[in-house]
């Protein structure tokens, strides 16, 4: 089952998803990307059925980047969370998109953020947040070692313990992780976890 | 499990001596599992109105926004704020609008009226009005809310007194609820301030 965490640090945020991409009994791939980054200073990381994660985020990431052109600044993180429990809330009653989101982005004037999206449009900004079956081994680990305006090597330690409650105590662990962070600097691939590595193709 | 108990919530309204009181807890929660413990459920829509919506979060908040778009049309349109009764039909309307297939929330009102008299209302999620004198409640602690509003209330408290009858009445009600708590929110609306608390309850 699909797991996705994040938190909040001092002046940035992480995230945190699993690679495999799952059909029924058979693992398709253990390298698939599911934190999209969303402009320079905004990540997506989405979890739900595969083709409804890809086409939605895909679908927010080129209207973020329209906004953009037509107005010449970027959206903040608030707005661009806003947008996209605006677009789930749209489609809830009419054809409902399956994908939970955790959105972290860096603004210059009010600091890192992340927001919470369910499948169902709820919208809430938290310091912490977790989906999947993996969300009551990790949101445990982040209720206990989490503080505010942790550092960048605190926090991924806390990403990691996350990662190996998960892999030990899940049924159907996920092998692999990727932690994208957000910052100052912008957004950027932080590191993958991986214990599986896919076959090189022949 | 019910849609209206998917997210969990606890909302009272209660009448004092020229002043009301709106409570509510502070839990967001997916079924048994609590995403977040500063949950927001009472919004302000003008100084002297203000709207508690239990129920789905989702509709909560895409009904919240609606409101809000209506009544700022409503203060360009009429150039003033919209009394409470009119509110709250408001609100009626908008949820019989989707009569069949409804907000899963129930708007608990609260304001100060003419001469400031204070008005509390709720409604079903179909827009049904249930005016009172006393006391409302809704969300997933009601139950548990009608019983200790109905043995703690008394007429015309004063604000602190008010105050402190609803928070114990919020506090005992989310204890008997798995799905509502971790604190509370209380307005203590007069005509001249509004004091906003947050209480410390169990935070289970």
């Amino acid at each position: 089952m699909e797991c996705v965490f994040g938190l909040v640090g001092n002046d940035f945020a992480v995230v945190a998803a699993d690679t495999s991409a799952v059909h029924s009994i058979l693992v398709h791939k253990s390298n698939e990307d599911k934190i999209m980054v969303l402009d320079s200073h905004k990540l997506i990381a989405a979890s739900g059925e595969s083709g409804d994660r890809v086409q939605f985020t895909e679908y927010i990431q080129k209207n973020v980047a329209l906004y953009q052109f037509r107005n010449g600044i970027p959206l903040t993180t608030a707005a661009a969370a806003n947008f996209t429990r605006g677009e789930l809330a749209t489609a809830l009653r009419k054809n409902p998109y399956s994908v939970n989101i955790l959105l972290a982005g860096y603004d210059k004037e009010t600091g890192p953020s992340l927001y919470y999206i369910d499948y169902i449009a709820t919208l809430h900004k938290v310091d912490k947040g977790a989906f999947g079956y993996g969300s009551y081994f990790s949101l445990a680990m982040m209720d206990r070692h989490f503080h505010s305006g942790m550092t960048v090597k605190e926090a991924i330690d806390l990403v990691d313990k996350c990662i190996m409650e998960i892999r030990s105590r899940l049924v159907v662990a996920p092998p692999n992780f990727v932690i994208k962070i957000v910052d100052k600097d912008g957004a950027r691939e932080y590191a993958w976890r991986e214990s599986v590595k896919d076959a090189a193709v022949a | 499990m019910s849609i209206f108990e998917y997210n969990g919530s606890a909302l009272v309204a209660m009448v004092g001596k020229n002043c009301f009181a709106i409570a509510s807890d502070r839990r967001l929660g997916v079924q048994l599992q609590t995403i977040a413990t500063d949950f927001q459920r009472i919004s302000k829509i003008h100084d002297r109105l203000f709207l508690g919506l239990s129920g789905l979060a989702t509709d909560a908040q895409t009904l919240y926004q609606r409101l809000v778009f209506r009544h700022k049309l409503y203060q360009l349109r009429e150039e003033r704020d919209m009394k409470p009764e009119t509110f709250a039909n408001l609100v009626s309307a908008i949820l019989y609008e989707k009569r069949f297939g409804p907000y899963f929330c129930q708007p608990v009102i609260a304001g100060l009226g003419d001469e400031d008299k204070p008005f509390i209302c709720t409604m079903d999620s179909i827009g049904a009005k249930e005016l009172a004198k006393d006391f409302v409640v809704a969300g997933t602690a009601s139950e548990s809310l009608y019983g200790a509003c109905e043995s703690m209330f008394k007429e015309d408290m004063e604000p602190e007194e008010l105050f402190e009858t609803v928070s114990q009445a919020l506090l005992s009600s989310v204890d008997r609820d798995c799905l509502s708590g971790w604190g509370g929110h209380v307005y203590v609306v007069t005509p001249t301030e509004v004091k906003e608390r947050i209480l410390k309850g169990r935070m289970d």
